[in-house]
């Protein structure tokens, strides 16, 4: 697989600022701690993937980067500015788009009104061209446009999820799980074309998974989170070939 | 042959079956009817000439509403027997009704637009100048008021997904606002103004209301669901109770009354020699107003679906369906909830005003006793049976909720059954129950559940299964 080998552009622009810096940062569901103070970098042009089994606080992470919840202590750094204390929908203007846990598209609204929401962010400046480009990339969608969102399949829910989360031209697109419930087959071709944005566009891509595995295989580095807190760190390689990542994470050598 | 037969028997043999357990939960429905009829309806209250209390006892009425319940539960219990079974119902909803006349739809909203217009004279040739007069106020004004209030409430519930049970309040706001500008307003300062106080005050009502809409969303922002109908409920009470014990004010229970009618832009309708007759040269009929005052509310409430229609091809109307499908998926798109939720209540709550302003021009009186919950509840119970968002079916149910009550006051052929004295409008309640239980059965998302998709593609941006690749599903 040519995904092992990394990327130079990727390398060279390690030394550079990252995109997102998520530093020290504390938060909480009422009383219970869940993120206990975590340091995550991502560098421009990079897929960073954040692995980790239930209730590490993988997801939490991600919507806290959002604000909800927000971080009680520690700083969330977006190209150079601080969000900690941002509004989620502020956030989401400046070109950070998710695609969230449980897909959550609108379910009664067409595919292709789905797609309009997320081209709201710009105000419908290039939304035939950004439109043509989702079609291109998932042509299981232009089929769908007028369908609606709930009637469609797990996969081509997550398609949707991810489209009308590109439709914003993100220049950091975060997703939190999505393979969730998908045939393997799907899952791989998602994958694929996270690949492919990241290799054509340079779209930086911050991925939480369980599918270790993949994700890993697919990101440039990874992090692996346990309880709230970051036990480990490295590339991609790295972290597949690590006895203790593989044993708790890849067991049963299925792979 | 044989099989037939054989899945005919099979089918008695599956109903016989169901005869005795289908009759069990009939008798035992209505066992609970009878218990519930003893203190609401076996004994009814009221005081005689001499102040004394006498109890009637109306037990034939119990009778009856045992009666239709045990045959009623029997026929729902059949039915649902029949279809676990695999067979036709025994008693078919009309189900297929609806997609039908959806499909109709683009011939019949014409039709149903033109009838509107043309109303006012099928009913003077129907029932005669003066017989006519009530045609058009008590059922097409009045039906177009709930009509405008239900497409009003359809903004916030039926689109936004926030619940609101003190829509009322905005219709108070706006009634007042018009009264007070006009009576003491208007003639205080500008009294020249006064036949055009009317259409001056028309869109001042609604921008106030719309104040008060956003008034009443700031502090609910948060809430969702039953908290907000909760507070929205209050709010409506509030108003209520404002306007019953500010006497300076409002007048308080006694209301504010002679307030100026609608002028036909400027010329009033009096039996003056300006008034609106003598200016036509017409012989001087109170029929003129009403005529008037029809096609001012019927132009009202069309403005409100337009403004619709056009809002929910727009990114706000588009962000309040959103919202109302999931609020976090909202936000992280980049949608401010805040101003989202804002202008649903603000421009529900401004139509709700011009609405109100209306109806104290036409009622030419007004007091908080108009403004009760159960407005709100008649006018959300006609957008939640309509279909939430469908602004024909919020029509459809404003026309069955209040149009049936009228309409059964003047059956003739009901008041040898159910006595001379009878009064439909007493059994409103009633028949709002029914409804809602019906509905609930046969159409659980409302009489016109499906949602109209805001845009429609072009044949050539939709493309064949043929050209996508295979080996993805």
């Amino acid at each position: 697989m040519s995904a092992m080998t990394e990327p130079a552009s990727a390398a060279a622009t390690r030394t550079r600022e990252p995109l997102l810096s998520v530093r020290g940062v504390k938060a909480y569901y009422g009383n219970i701690i869940a993120l206990k103070g975590v340091d995550v970098d991502v560098h421009p042009g990079e897929i960073v993937t954040l692995i980790g089994a239930n209730g590490a606080g993988k997801s939490t992470l991600m919507m806290t980067v959002f604000g909800n919840p927000r971080a009680r202590e520690g700083q969330v750094i977006y190209g150079g500015q601080d969000i900690t204390r941002t509004e989620t929908h502020l956030i989401a203007r400046m070109g950070l788009a998710q695609s969230p846990e449980g897909r959550r598209i609108f379910p009664r609204m067409t595919v292709y009104e789905n797609l309009q929401i997320g081209a709201s962010v710009d105000n419908f400046a290039h939304f035939d061209q950004d439109l043509e480009r989702i079609c291109t990339i998932f042509p299981r969608l232009k089929e769908r446009l007028q369908q609606r969102g709930g009637t469609l399949s797990g996969g081509e829910q997550q398609m949707l999820a991810i489209g009308r989360a590109l439709m914003s031209r993100p220049r950091l697109l975060m997703l939190d799980e999505p393979s969730l419930g998908l045939a393997p087959l799907i899952v791989k071709m998602i994958f694929d074309t996270i690949r492919d944005l990241n290799r054509s566009e340079g779209l930086t891509v911050f991925l939480v998974e369980q599918n270790a595995f993949h994700a890993l295989k697919l990101a440039h580095r990874g992090y692996v989170m346990v309880n709230g807190v970051i036990t480990m760190s490295g590339s991609g390689k790295e972290l597949l070939a690590n006895p203790q990542v593989r044993a708790a994470y890849l067991e049963g050598g299925r792979h | 042959m044989a099989k037939a037969n054989n899945r005919a028997s099979e089918q008695t043999a599956i109903v016989e079956q169901g005869l005795a357990p289908a009759l069990k939960e009939a008798a035992f429905a209505a066992l609970v009817t009878f218990g519930l009829c003893i203190p609401i309806v076996a004994w009814g209250t009221r005081q005689d000439l001499n102040n004394r209390l006498i109890l009637d006892q109306r037990w034939d009425a119990v009778a009856w509403a045992v009666l239709i319940v045990f045959i009623g539960r029997l026929l729902v219990s059949l039915n649902k027997q029949r279809r676990s079974a695999g067979g036709g119902p025994l008693v078919s909803m009309p189900t297929a009704l609806v997609p039908a006349m959806a499909r109709l739809l683009p011939i019949l909203a014409p039709l149903a637009i033109g009838f509107l217009f043309v109303f006012p004279i099928v009913a003077i040739f129907g029932s005669g100048w003066q017989g006519s007069i009530k045609w058009i106020d008590n059922f097409g004004v009045q039906i177009l008021i709930y009509v405008m209030l239900g497409w009003g409430l359809n903004i916030v519930v039926g689109l936004a997904g926030l619940l609101d049970l003190g829509y009322v309040a905005f219709y108070a706001v706006g009634a007042y606002s018009y009264a007070l500008f006009a009576t003491k307003v208007i003639p205080a300062t500008y009294p020249a103004l006064g036949v055009w106080a009317f259409w001056i005050c028309l869109p001042v009502a609604g921008l106030l209301a719309a104040f008060w809409g956003v008034l009443l969303g700031f502090p609910v922002l948060r809430l969702r669901g039953d908290y907000l109908a909760i507070v929205t409920l209050a709010f409506g009470e509030i108003i209520r109770l404002v306007l019953i014990n500010w006497v300076d004010f409002s007048g308080g229970y006694a209301g504010i009354s002679t307030i100026p009618r609608p002028s036909f832009f400027g010329i009033p309708f009096n039996a003056s020699d300006s008034g609106f007759a003598a200016v036509f040269g017409l012989e001087f009929s109170p029929l003129y107003r009403t005529i008037f005052l029809y096609y001012v509310i019927l132009m009202l409430a069309l403005l409100t679906a337009f403004v619709t229609i056009r809002l929910r091809r727009m990114p706000v109307g588009r962000a309040w369906e959103a919202l109302r499908e999931d609020e976090i998926a909202c936000r992280s798109l980049g949608i401010n909830t805040t101003s989202t939720k804002l202008t649903a209540f603000a421009i529900g709550a401004g139509f709700g005003g011009v609405a109100g302003a209306f109806f104290s021009a036409r009622q030419g009186f007004i007091s908080p006793e108009s403004f009760t919950f159960m407005e709100s509840a008649v006018v959300l119970a006609i957008v939640v049976l309509g279909g939430m968002g469908s602004l024909w079916g919020v029509a459809i149910a404003a026309v069955a909720m209040i149009g049936g009550p009228e309409l059964m006051r003047e059956m003739d052929l009901l008041k040898p059954i159910f006595g001379a004295d009878f009064d439909p409008t007493k059994y409103r309640m009633l028949i709002f129950g029914l409804a809602m239980v019906v509905i609930m059965i046969w159409k659980p998302r409302g009489l016109i559940s499906t949602r109209e998709p805001t845009a429609f593609l072009k044949e050539s941006k939709s493309v064949s299964g043929s050209l996508v690749k295979e080996g993805h599903g």
